[in-house]
C-alpha cells in the first residue's frame, strides 16, 4: 500500500507545531466559501481529510479484490491492506491484539453491536444500564431499545452547571444491579472530557461492564484502552480525519469471544449447513458480509497520519487553542457559553442572546465560517441547560488563532444585525 | 454569492424581534401544530373562521428569525381571506421561497415579498414555510401535527 504519510507530517513530528504545514495536508481547508477563506469549525460533526484519498484510490484502482476468500493476487493485496488497517487501529488504541478490533460502520453501529449482542445475552429484567446526561443520542437509543427488550432500566448520572458529572453523582447512580455503564469520553455538545478511567474503576467495582463512546475523544486525545481500563471503546472513521461509513469497536478478546454474533452472513461463519452453523473466530464473527474494505484502508491511512503527527502534540496544540478561544469569546457581549468544564476539548457551545442558532450559522456561513447550529443529537443536555439548541464551534489541530478571531468578528456581525 | 441583507430584510428583522399576533385568538376554532425536526422550530397556529373567512389568526412557538417573521406576517396576511384565498397565498408564498417568483406573482404578495431572498438559502426554506404548512393543516382541519420532514 502507498504510504500516505506526508513529508510535512513526518517533519512536524520532531518540531514545534507548524499549523500551516499541517493545513497543507488538508486540501479542503484551502478554499474560498462565499468569497472568504474557509474557517472550518464543525470538526465534531465531521473532520476534513488529509491525503487518505490516495489509499482509497490505490485500493479501488489497483488492489480491488474481495478479502479473506480470494486466491488471486488482487484479493491477497486487499486482504493485506485491510488487515494492516486493523493492526494500525490496534496500535492507535494501544490494544493488546488485532483480533480485538472489529470494523463497523461507525460509533453508532459499534454501540448497537454491543447492545444487541453482549447486552441481549447478559441483561435481565430489573438490571440497570448507567448513562450520563450528556450522551449523544447514539449512546442513548441503543440502550433504550435493549431496555425495552429485556426489561432493564436506564439510570442517568446528571450533569452539573459546569457541564460535568461529579463523581458522587456517578457513584450514586451505580448499584449492584448495574450491568453496563456506557458513557462518552468527550461530550460532543459541550467538549467536557470525562474522567473515564476513574468512572470505569467504580463501575467495575460495582460489577458492571464499561463501554466508552470515543467518537469525540479519538480525534483529540491520545487513547490507550489499557489505561482507560474499559471493556469496549468505539470511534468513527470520519471524525478521526478518515472516510465516512467506517468505524471501530474495540472489545476485550474474552468478552468478544463469549458474545453471540451481531449479523449473519458470509465471512462470519466457520461452516454452514441447514442444520447447524458454526461461527468464525473474532473479529470476523462480527464482520458479516463484504465489509467497507476501502473505508478500512482509508481509516488505516488516517490513523497512520495521526500517529506520525503525534496525538500528544496535537492535543497540546488544541488545548492552547481552547484557552485562546475562551479568552477571545468569553468577553463578547450577549454571548453565553454553555458547559465550562475544567477538563475540555476546544469546543464552544454558544447561545447568542435573542438570536436563534440557525440565524447565527447563516450569518457566519456568509463569512465562510462553518459551525453547527442545533441540538447536536444530544437533546437531553440541551434540556439540562434550558436551551433548544446552541451554536457550536468545534476546533481541530489544523485550526488557528486567526480563525478564532474570525469567529469572534463573525459573532460581532451577528450582534450588529440582530441586536442593532 | 447571496447577499445577507436580501435574507434579513428590515421588515423580517422587525417581525422577528416583535412578532405580531403572538397570542391565542379569542374564539379560535382551528388549530394546528408544526415542528421542524432539524432545528426545533415549533409553532401552534390558531384561526377563527366565520363563513369560510379567516377573521382572526395568532400563533405561539419559538424558532429562528426567518421562522418567526414568517409566522408573524402570515397571521397578518390571512386575516380577511377566504379559505380558498389563503390556500392560494400558501401556494404563491411557497413558489416565492423556492425560487419561482413568476409563479408566485411576487408583485401581488405585498409584505410577503420580503421573503424572496430565502430562495438563495436552500436550508432556510423550511424555516420560512413551516408556518404556512401549518396553516394548510389548520384549514384542512385534520388536526394532525405537521412536520417539515415529509
Amino acid at each position: 500500500m502507498a504510504n500516505v504519510v506526508s513529508i510535512a507530517a513526518a517533519a512536524a513530528a520532531s518540531l514545534p507545531w507548524d499549523v500551516e504545514a499541517v493545513r497543507a495536508d488538508f486540501p479542503a481547508l484551502a478554499q474560498l466559501v462565499n468569497g472568504h477563506p474557509l474557517v472550518y469549525l464543525d470538526n465534531a460533526a465531521t473532520a476534513q481529510k488529509p491525503a487518505v484519498l490516495a489509499a482509497l484510490e490505490n485500493y479501488y484502482q489497483r488492489d480491488c479484490g474481495n478479502i479473506h476468500r480470494s486466491v488471486h493476487q488482487l484479493g491477497e493485496r486487499a486482504t493485506e491492506a485491510y488487515e494492516r488497517a486493523r493492526r494500525t487501529a490496534q496500535a492507535f488504541l494501544g490494544a493488546a491484539e488485532p483480533r480485538e478490533i472489529v470494523f463497523t460502520r461507525g460509533t453508532t453501529e459499534a454501540i448497537n453491536l454491543v447492545a444487541a449482542t453482549y447486552g441481549a445475552a447478559n441483561l435481565r429484567a430489573g438490571d440497570e444500564i448507567l448513562l450520563t446526561g450528556m450522551e449523544h443520542h447514539s449512546n442513548i437509543v441503543p440502550w433504550q431499545l435493549l431496555a425495552e427488550r429485556t426489561g432493564a432500566r436506564l439510570q442517568v448520572a446528571q450533569v452539573n452547571d459546569r457541564g460535568e458529572v461529579e463523581m458522587e453523582e456517578f457513584e450514586r447512580q451505580l448499584s449492584p444491579r448495574t450491568k453496563i455503564a456506557a458513557f462518552g469520553h468527550v461530550s460532543n455538545a459541550l467538549g467536557t472530557v470525562n474522567p473515564v478511567a476513574e468512572w470505569t474503576e467504580r463501575a467495575h467495582a460495582a460489577g458492571a461492564v464499561v463501554l466508552v463512546d470515543g467518537a469525540q475523544s479519538a480525534p483529540h486525545l491520545p487513547i490507550q484502552v489499557g489505561a482507560l481500563g474499559c471493556d469496549f471503546f468505539a470511534f468513527s472513521g470520519h471524525k478521526v480525519f478518515g472516510p465516512t461509513g467506517i468505524g471501530v469497536l474495540w472489545g476485550r478478546a474474552e468478552l468478544l469471544e463469549a458474545m453471540p454474533p451481531f449479523q449473519g452472513g458470509g465471512d462470519m461463519i466457520a461452516s454452514v449447513s441447514f442444520e447447524r452453523t458454526t461461527y468464525n473466530r473474532i473479529p470476523y464473527k462480527f464482520e458479516a458480509g463484504t465489509p467497507h474494505i476501502a473505508g478500512a484502508i482509508g481509516l488505516g491511512a488516517a490513523l497512520e497520519y495521526l500517529q506520525t503527527l503525534g496525538m500528544t502534540r496535537a492535543a497540546a496544540y488544541e488545548q492552547e487553542l481552547a484557552r485562546y478561544g475562551a479568552e477571545r469569546l468569553a468577553p463578547l457581549p450577549g454571548v453565553r457559553w454553555i458547559g465550562q468544564a475544567r477538563e475540555r476539548t476546544a469546543v464552544f457551545s454558544l447561545v447568542i442572546e435573542g438570536v436563534h442558532p440557525h440565524d447565527v450559522a447563516t450569518v457566519l456561513d456568509t463569512e465562510g465560517i462553518a459551525v453547527r447550529a442545533g441540538h447536536h443529537c444530544a437533546q437531553p443536555i440541551m434540556d439540562r441547560f434550558g436551551v433548544p439548541a446552541t451554536t457550536r464551534a468545534s476546533l481541530a489541530f489544523y485550526n488557528t488563532r486567526g480563525e478564532v478571531d474570525r469567529l469572534a468578528e463573525g459573532l460581532e456581525k451577528v450582534r450588529r444585525i440582530f441586536q442593532g | 454569492m447571496p447577499e445577507l441583507d436580501e435574507l434579513y430584510q428590515e421588515l423580517i428583522l422587525d417581525h422577528a424581534k416583535r412578532p405580531r399576533n403572538f397570542r391565542v385568538p379569542e374564539g379560535a376554532d382551528r388549530r394546528a401544530e408544526g415542528f421542524n425536526r432539524l432545528c426545533g422550530d415549533r409553532i401552534t397556529l390558531f384561526l377563527r373562521l366565520e363563513d369560510g373567512v379567516v377573521r382572526d389568526a395568532g400563533f405561539q412557538g419559538a424558532g429562528c428569525a426567518i421562522f418567526t417573521a414568517s409566522a408573524s406576517l402570515l397571521t397578518e396576511a390571512v386575516k380577511g381571506k377566504s379559505e380558498q384565498q389563503a390556500e392560494d397565498l400558501f401556494r404563491r408564498f411557497h413558489a416565492l421561497v423556492t425560487g419561482h417568483p413568476d409563479q408566485a406573482q411576487a408583485e401581488t404578495l405585498g409584505k410577503l415579498a420580503a421573503f424572496g431572498g430565502v430562495s438563495a438559502y436552500p436550508v432556510r426554506v423550511k424555516c420560512a414555510s413551516l408556518a404556512w404548512h401549518t396553516l394548510k393543516a389548520a384549514l384542512s382541519g385534520d388536526g394532525a401535527p405537521v412536520s417539515t420532514e415529509e
